[in-house]
Order: structure tokens, then C-alpha cells, then sequence
């Protein structure tokens, strides 16, 4: 009996009527659609998150003046209690705990609202499919579900600013027993919001992670053997394994604390908890470590889910613009491969000063060493693809350049992290700020930046203007060297995180020794400094939204000349992709092969018949 | 273009996307419930001597839930197979003993839960402890009644073979109460693990049961269109409820025997 | 609608092989059934008996767990002939699991400065 051909399948033949405006753009199951829908709620975001930095930014640089332009609308919104008056009588200063709740929440909404939903959610989900020729992924309606519940987690996490009492303040970690005793007993509480919010999003890239690997292991179009893959489906494939496997114990922990908080468990909460000179009316009996144990289980895969997929944007537009093959493409699969399984095992380098004693400590940075190694093999085979290349510039090349130093520094800095011993003065400093930013901000977001101007035509049929471009990338890459690289000086003398008058309580004075005042004083640059990468982002923003319709037009489906499945589709991609079945006949980077006339060779081009050898008189 | 593989295995990987789908997601589910195993292994290990409480579950109830449970992974199966020999009526009726299963696992699940919440232990001023059931009818404003002991030391109530059945009733007058809490989650570590777990477990064991009624009920239309779709359909929820099966089997004898 | 001509009889109730191949299936299970039940009044039973430590009721109650569920891998859920692909997922998850158990007890089992009860 032949299977219906519209009820409960996908298939979307010639007849098929065309959907309404809702289910075309608001509840669609189409993976390009459910991308851009990742990429714009991740951009704005993204964009909310850095306004609560710039916010702590002002307030660490003039710490108890009322911040200028937003002062008085926090103070609106926000309430008295949390928004205080300068010495001038000025309304606006940041109070201590405003601080704090800014600081967990840029923290969070980053991480687990901005960075990864863009990375994976958005890029992952628009290029996948098409990459590896697919008319979408394996599971499109829980490809939509998995993006109405990280809507949903967002929804949660910005409505915690409005409740009484505020969003949750024990940073983005959360750590008990603060995370339940913050906040007194109010209920719902900005902690209790923050666990909800977490709950959503960590089922949506539980679903978006089974998604993923399902398409690409089974729906890779014929010919594209593993080896074969463009290395953006290798980083995004081991990335839904790391989610797939590491996010379920941080959602344990968060059930428990969740009890912790609304249901007066012990989880956490040792016995003979005093808060406020009062015993605390609890069971007892938990432990505050096993927060931790079971936070950075997640935490540190996190990090990479991070930067992997950004590491695929950035070979994939290397590839694209040095002409030439990735050199070493077999040694990133494998190293790739090699990440993802150490990242499990290296946790507890967050915890080293935790008095875990020194054999596990010797374990765990043991492991942390190990997986410095494949990350190094994979930043040297982009630098050594450079060599001997015919190195195009444009903007999606200059972030994809700027990744690899900015990348560089951020992996380096982390050994003396690594170390359990350097980590005993480096701890909780701003240079591990320092180190995770330069990571993710002018590595990650770097390559986001890239993959948007790189991949916009393939959306919309334009290019981004070019000047403009460079300009954002020129400015960007400044500014973000400026922000970050002095953190380093500051936390190697010892400045703390998380202090909301930038540590001007432990600056010296008076012949008390304490921080210098140089390093107090670095925090004014350093906010001038983010001030001004704000301003750098908004010629990217009218440009992205005056080249959908003004931007120099592509003069063809492949105007960046690309191999990959991607750009040998209609621009943009129709619902199905491809309109018959891809064949694939050779590897992602033939770039520059000798002999053919062309200098790359799209993946799926039928093979030529050799040339025959000349004075051969069949030639003809 | 279709969907590749929806229903037929791709030839190199011998699955079904479902198949590998639900595999997928069943890893991730037991790394939920290996976290939270992890975490009461921990908190257990690293109790006080004498803590740690002992028999306060009702084994009977236990092991009857766990034979539904049990019972319930076999009538599914059966269901399976018989669709797949083309049996769709034989499917309903073993599908229909799994619903009833689950309703039946739930509703012992409640009466041991309400059981914990009327247990209450109750410290009186001149220090002895009071422990055993709320008795509603016969309390009053002025006097707590309970059908239970006193209990000689915090000891004796964590061995809780000491009592249960056959119990007195004592009257408390309430001013002699200085604090009374009952067993639910907040009242030591081990009910706090045993409601979240069953709890999270439970919750498991209703979306499992709504799915396969979804599929047995509404979308049953779908046998008459695409059987093997619909079988396969069958088989995915079939392996979650065995997985949902699969941690009770443990759950059992690690909360109410050990 | 008799069982006969539903959809898949066609294929599946016209070849008696695939019928023999579905009573020994089900056959299968029924004994799978039956051990898992008998499994679990062993558990019972030998929780009941006091071996003098509590370690050794421990292993016996874990080890018997393991076995019924093995079976409930194996037999119910098909996993004795599944397919490679499922199996390493599944090992690397089972790897996984352990060193979040086994490396999660060990930071915490020594080298505590603070007692964490």
C-alpha cells in the first residue's frame, strides 16, 4: 500500500498548496527558516547582553555615579531599591546587588541566549542540511519545538528582571548555597526564574543535539562519505554529542536546586548553614561541591560548544578564500573528534581550589593538558593553509584572520588556568575573564561576524557593503584588544571577579597594601574602551538591514566561487533544497586543482574524462 | 524532496532515523538519571553514621508497582510484535493493558506518596518525640492526633521496621508541640531523593503513557496509510517505555531495599 | 476489519517463516517476562537476609538489578542485534556516565579540607 503523500509525511510535492503567513514564518519546520529565527532572537540577545555590560562597565569605571542617558530609566523600571541616588542626588547609581544581577545575567544570556543559540541554532541549523544535501533535517517539526523552548527559556530569563526582587545575582554559575539563600524566601525569586529558563533551554538543544546528529549521520546525500564532509558538519556534529551528553547532569542539578530553593530540600546546603546570624530551617545534610561537580560537567563541554562551530565557520571561509585545500583537514577531523571526547573528562580545573586533594587535582589537569594538544593542532592547519595561498580579503576573510591570533591568545592563556598551581593566584581574577572573553569574544563572535557576511548572500542574493565591513571589523578588533588585553594585567595582580566598585575597596591607600592604583585605574580605558566597540557595531547593523534590499547584488547562486553543497543550490535555497537527489563525487576544498580550468571544483560536479595526453588522434 | 529514511534503514548505518533518534535521546536521558544516581551515591557515602534512614518504604507496594511495571514492558512489546505480523487488533489490546499499567504504577505511586505526607514527626517540649500517621477526623484545633509511637531516640526512627501496623492512637495537645514536620522532601536527604527521583521517574512514566496513547488512540489512522510508518512509530515509544521500566528496576531496590 | 486483510497481513501472514519468526519472538519476551519477575522477588528476598555487612547486600541488590536489566536492554529493547552505530553511542555514553560518577566520588571521597556533610 503506498504511503499517503501528504498527511503525516513532509513531503512537499508540486500540488501542495503554499502555507499562510504563520505557518511559512512563525511556526515553520523548514531548518532555513527555523535559522533565521535562532539568528535574529540570538542577535537580540546578544545585543541585550552587552547593554548589561556596558551598564557594569560604567559602574566599574566611576563606581557611585549615576549612569548617564539609562540611569533614570533603570530607575523607573527597576525600582528604588536597586537603582540609588550619587552623591549629587542624581538617580541612577547601580547598587551592589543590581550589579551582581547584571553580572549573572550577561553571563548567562550570553553563553546559553546569544553565543551558542547563533552558533548552532542559527548557523547549524541554516547550513547543515544544505551542506550535506539534504532537503532538511531528520526531524523538522522537533527541529521547531526545540526553538519555541529556547523562545520560551528566553522569555523566562528576561521576564526575572521585572518580578520582585530582580533576576537572579549568583552569577551564571549559580552556585549554592548563595543560589538558594539569595533573595531571602520570596517566591518565585530570580534564581527560581533562572533554573526555569535554564530547564527550556537545555531541552531545546537536548532536542536540537539528537536533531543534528540524526540528519547527519543518516540524511548525507550519496557520495559524501565522512571523510568527504565540509569541516563545519564535522565541528557541528561532535558539538550536538557534547550537548547531547553533558547538558542532562547540569538539568539533575538544576531539578535539585530548583528543590533546594521552592521545596526546602538539603541538596546542597551543608548542615549548619547560618545566613543573617540564623540557622537556616533545613534538613541539611547536602552538598555545596556537588553543585559544582555536576555545573562543570556541563560547564566545561559548554565551552566548547562554544568555539567549535566557530572554528568550522572559520576554515570553511579560509578555504574559501585562500583558494587552496585546508591543509591537514584529516588531522582537524580527528583532533575535533579528540576534543569532544577529553572535554568530558577535564572539568574540575574550575574547581581546583575547592581542596579536591592533589590526585584528582593531578587528573583533571592532566586531562586539561592533554586537550590543549588537538586545539593547537587545529589553529596550526588553518595558519599553514595560509601558506603558499592566493589570499583573497574581504570582510568575512579579515574576521576569519582575526580569529586565528585573538583564538591563539585565548587558548594560551589558559594553561597557567590549567595548571592546579598557577590556578591558586590566577582563580576567580579578571584574567580568567580576560582569557574566556578573548576566547569568545574576538574568537567565537569574531567568526559569527565572518559567517554572517559570508553566508548573507547566500540568504538574501546581496552582499554586505564591503567598506563597511572592514570598517566594523577594523573597529571591533581594536576596541576588543583593548578591553581585554589590560584584564590580564589587572587579574594577575590579584584584582577579583565580580566586584562591583571595581575594586576600589581593596585599592591601596594610605600605606595599606592593596591593589595598585594603576590596575584600579585601568578599569576607565577599559570602559571607554567597551563604550566604544558599541558604538563600532552600528554601521554592522544598518548594514545588515540596508543590504537586504540595497546591498551590491550577487551576480550568482556561487559568487563567493564556493565547493561546498551550500552555494550550488538557488539562492535563496527553496523549501527542499535541492530539487533532485545530490550526487557527491570528490572532498569540500578542491580549490586550485592542476589541470582543471577552473579553480575549484563544486562537490557535486559530475567528473570530467580525463584529458587525453596530446598527439592523441582520438582527440579530437 | 521527501525525507530520506524516515520509514526504511539506510543501507550503511541499518536504522531508521527514529531509531537512531530515540537512541539518541535515551543517552541523554541516562546521563539525567546517571547525574542524579551519582548525586545520591555521593550524598549517601558521605552521611553521618546513623543518618541514613532504613525500610520507611512500603517493600510490598514496591515490588507490586515494580511487577506492573515489569508486566507492563511485556504487554508492549507483545504490542509491537504483533503489529508486526500484522496483528493490529491484538496490538490494541496489549497497548491497552500498557495504558492500564501505567495508570495502575501511578495511582500506587500517589497512595505511597500521600502516605509519606501524612507521616508526621513531632518534637514535644519535654523532649519526646512523636512519630506516626495524622489521623484528620479526630484532630482538632487544641490536639494533634496520630496513629503511631514515641519514639526513644532519633535513631529509632530511622529504622522504620520498628513500626508501622498496628499502632496506638496518642493525643498530643498542640502547646506541648515545639516543632512538627512531616516526611516530604524537605524532611531529610533520603525523602529528598526519593521524591525527586520517583518523582522525575513518574513524570517520565506519564509522558511515556501519553505518547503511546497518542499513537493508540488519535493517530491511529496512520496503520491504515503507512503501516510500517505507523510500527515504527510503535517500536521508538515501545523503547522509551522500556527504558522508563529499565530505571524503576533499579530504583527499587537502591530506595527501598538498600 | 479482520486481522487478515489488514495492511501488512498481506506480507507478513503469508509467510510462514515471518510467523514462526514472530512466535519465537514472542516466546522470547514471555520468558524474558517471567525472569525479570522472578528477578524481582529475589531482590526482595535477598534483602531480606542479613549477610552480616552491609556492602554484600549492596553488590547482591546491584548485581541482580544489572542482570534484569540487561535483560530489559537486551531482549525488550532489541539492543543484542542492534546495529553498530547504537552501540557506540551508547559506549561512549556508558563511558561517560562512569567517569561523572566515579571522578565526582573520588574528588570527594579524600582531600577534604572542609567536612561536607
Amino acid at each position: 500500500m503506498q504511503p499517503a503523500a501528504h498527511t503525516e509525511s513532509r513531503a512537499r510535492g508540486p500540488h501542495h498548496e503554499e502555507p499562510g503567513f504563520w505557518r511559512k514564518y512563525i511556526f515553520s519546520t523548514d531548518h532555513k527558516i527555523i535559522g533565521l529565527q535562532y539568528g535574529v532572537t540570538a542577535l537580540l540577545f546578544m545585543f541585550f547582553g552587552f547593554c548589561l555590560m556596558l551598564v557594569m562597565r560604567w559602574q566599574l569605571a566611576y563606581p557611585g555615579k549615576a549612569v548617564p542617558v539609562v540611569g533614570k530609566l533603570l530607575f523607573h523600571v527597576l525600582g528604588a531599591e536597586v537603582v540609588g541616588k550619587d552623591a549629587a542626588g542624581n538617580v541612577g547609581v547601580i547598587m551592589p546587588d543590581l550589579y551582581n544581577s547584571f553580572g549573572a545575567m550577561h553571563g548567562t544570556i550570553m553563553v546559553f541566549l546569544a553565543v551558542v543559540p547563533l552558533a548552532f541554532g542559527a548557523f547549524g541549523n541554516f547550513v547543515t542540511p544544505l551542506q550535506i544535501g539534504a532537503p532538511d533535517m531528520a526531524f523538522p517539526r522537533v527541529n521547531m519545538a526545540s526553538y519555541q523552548f529556547y523562545f520560551l527559556g528566553g522569555v523566562i530569563m528576561f521576564a526575572s528582571f521585572f518580578i520582585p526582587g530582580g533576576a537572579a545575582q549568583s552569577g551564571w554559575t549559580s552556585y549554592s548555597p548563595l543560589a538558594t539563600v539569595t533573595a531571602g524566601s520570596q517566591h518565585p525569586n530570580g534564581q527560581t526564574f533562572w533554573i526555569l529558563g535554564m530547564v527550556c533551554l537545555i531541552n531545546s538543544s537536548l532536542l536540537g543535539a539528537v536533531n543534528f546528529i540524526t540528519t547527519i549521520i543518516q540524511l548525507r546525500a550519496k557520495g559524501l562519505n565522512w571523510m568527504r564532509l565540509p569541516f563545519f558538519v564535522w565541528a557541528q556534529f561532535v558539538t550536538a554529542f557534547l550537548l547531547l551528553l553533558a547538558f542532562p547532569p547540569l538539568e539533575a542539578a538544576a531539578i535539585l536546586q530548583l528543590m533546594d530553593n521552592l521545596l526546602h530540600t538539603s541538596f546542597f546546603l551543608p548542615t549548619g548553614l547560618m545566613v543573617s546570624g540564623q540557622a537556616l530551617h533545613v534538613s541539611g545534610g547536602g552538598s555545596p561541591l556537588l553543585w559544582q561537580h555536576l555545573f562543570w560537567f556541563l560547564g566545561h563541554p559548554e565551552v566548547y560548544v562554544l568555539i567549535l562551530p566557530a572554528m568550522g565557520i572559520v576554515t570553511e571561509i579560509i578555504a574559501n578564500n585562500t583558494r587552496k585545500p585546508i591543509w591537514g583537514y584529516r588531522s582537524m577531523v580527528y583532533s575535533v573528534m579528540v576534543i569532544g571526547f577529553l572535554s568530558f573528562i577535564v572539568w574540575a580545573h574550575h574547581m581546583y581550589l575547592t581542596g579536591m586533594g592533589t590526585h584528582i587535582a593531578t587528573f583533571f589537569q592532566t586531562t586539561t593538558m592533554m586537550i590543549s594538544i588537538p586545539s593547537v593542532i587545529i589553529l596550526t592547519a588553518l595558519f599553514i593553509s595560509l601558506w603558499g595561498a592566493s589570499i583573497r580579503i574581504n570582510t568575512p576573510m579579515l574576521f576569519a584572520l582575526g580569529f586565528l591570533p585573538m583564538f591563539g591568545i585565548g587558548g594560551l592563556t589558559g594553561l597557567p588556568l590549567g595548571f592546579n598551581v598557577s590556578d591558586i593566584q590566577l582563580h576567580d581574577t579578571y584574567y580568567v575573564i580576560a582569557h574566556f572573553h578573548y576566547i569568545v569574544a574576538p574568537g567565537t563572535i569574531f567568526a559569527l561576524f565572518g559567517g554572517i557576511y559570508y553566508w548573507y548572500p547566500k540568504m538574501t542574493g546581496r552582499f554586505m557593503n564591503e567598506f563597511w565591513g572592514r570598517v566594523h571589523f577594523a573597529l571591533s578588533f581594536l576596541f576588543m584588544n583593548l578591553i581585554f588585553m589590560p584584564m590580564f594585567v589587572q587579574g594577575l595582580e590579584g584584582m577579583s571577579r565580580r566586584m562591583y566598585d571595581g575594586g576600589a575597596t581593596y585599592a591601596e591607600s594610605g600605606g595599606v597594601v592593596g591593589l595598585s592604583r594603576h590596575i584600579v585605574g585601568l578599569n576607565v580605558p577599559i570602559s571607554h574602551a567597551a563604550f566604544a566597540l558599541g558604538l563600532a557595531q552600528i554601521p554592522f547593523i544598518i548594514n545588515f538591514f540596508y543590504s537586504i534590499k540595497r546591498g551590491r547584488k550577487a551576480a550568482s547562486d556561487n559568487p563567493w566561487e564556493a565547493t561546498t553543497l551550500d552555494w550550488q543550490t538557488p539562492t535563496p535555497p527553496p523549501h527542499g533544497n535541492f530539487s533532485e537527489p545530490v550526487e557527491v563525487f570528490r572532498g569540500p576544498y578542491e580549490y586550485s586543482v592542476p589541470g582543471h580550468a577552473r579553480d575549484f571544483t563544486p562537490q557535486n560536479e559530475p567528473d570530467q574524462p580525463e584529458p587525453l595526453p596530446h598527439g592523441n588522434p582520438l582527440r579530437s | 524532496m521527501e525525507i530520506p529514511y524516515a520509514v526504511k534503514p539506510r543501507p550503511d548505518t541499518g536504522l531508521y532515523n527514529a531509531k537512531l533518534g530515540i537512541w539518541l535521546f535515551l543517552a541523554s536521558e541516562v546521563m539525567l538519571f546517571g547525574g542524579l544516581f551519582s548525586s545520591y551515591i555521593l550524598l549517601r557515602v558521605n552521611a553521618e553514621e546513623g543518618a541514613w534512614p532504613h525500610h520507611w518504604l512500603n517493600i510490598w507496594l514496591g515490588m507490586t508497582n515494580t511487577f506492573v511495571l515489569i508486566f507492563s514492558s511485556v504487554t508492549v512489546v507483545l504490542g509491537w510484535a504483533s503489529l508486526k505480523m500484522g496483528q493490529f487488533k491484538r496490538y490494541k489490546f496489549f497497548q491497552g493493558i500498557t495504558l492500564l499499567c501505567a495508570l495502575t504504577f501511578l495511582g500506587i505511586k500517589s497512595v505511597e506518596y500521600r502516605d509519606k505526607f501524612m507521616h508526621y514527626e513531632v518534637h514535644l517540649k519535654d523532649g519526646r518525640i512523636a512519630d506516626g500517621h495524622l489521623q484528620p477526623a479526630e484532630t482538632t484545633d487544641k490536639t494533634l492526633v496520630l496513629e503511631g509511637r514515641f519514639a526513644a531516640s532519633h535513631a529509632e526512627l530511622m529504622e522504620g521496621s520498628l513500626h508501622h501496623g498496628g499502632e496506638p492512637v496518642i493525643e498530643i495537645p498542640r502547646d506541648q508541640i515545639v516543632s512538627m514536620e512531616n516526611y516530604g522532601p524537605w524532611h531529610n536527604t533520603y525523602t529528598a531523593l526519593y521524591f525527586t527521583l520517583t518523582g522525575l521517574h513518574a513524570l517520565h512514566v506519564v509522558g511515556g503513557a501519553i505518547v503511546i496513547f497518542a499513537i493508540w488512540g488519535p493517530l491511529a489512522k496512520v496503520w491504515e496509510q503507512d503501516p510500517e510508518r505507523y510500527t515504527n512509530r510503535v517500536e521508538v515509544s515501545g523503547l522509551f517505555w522500556h527504558f522508563v521500566d529499565l530505571i524503576w528496576i533499579f530504583l527499587f531496590p537502591v530506595l527501598y531495599l538498600l | 476489519m479482520s486481522d487478515l486483510h489488514s495492511p501488512s497481513a498481506a506480507a507478513g501472514a503469508a509467510d510462514d517463516h515471518s510467523i514462526e519468526q514472530g512466535r519465537k519472538r514472542i516466546r522470547t519476551y514471555l520468558i524474558v517476562g517471567v525472569a525479570l519477575m522472578c528477578g524481582t522477588v529475589m531482590t526482595v528476598w535477598a534483602s531480606l537476609i542479613n549477610f552480616g555487612s552491609r556492602e554484600i547486600n549492596i553488590a547482591l541488590a546491584l548485581f541482580i538489578a544489572s542482570t534484569k536489566g540487561f535483560l530489559v536492554a537486551g531482549f525488550f529493547m532489541h539492543l543484542i542485534s542492534e546495529k553498530k552505530m547504537i552501540y557506540a553511542v551508547l559506549s561512549f555514553t556508558t563511558f561517560f556516565f562512569l567517569a561523572l560518577m566515579y571522578l565526582t566520588l573520588f574528588s570527594m571521597a579524600h582531600g577534604n579540607i572542609v567536612h561536607i556533610r
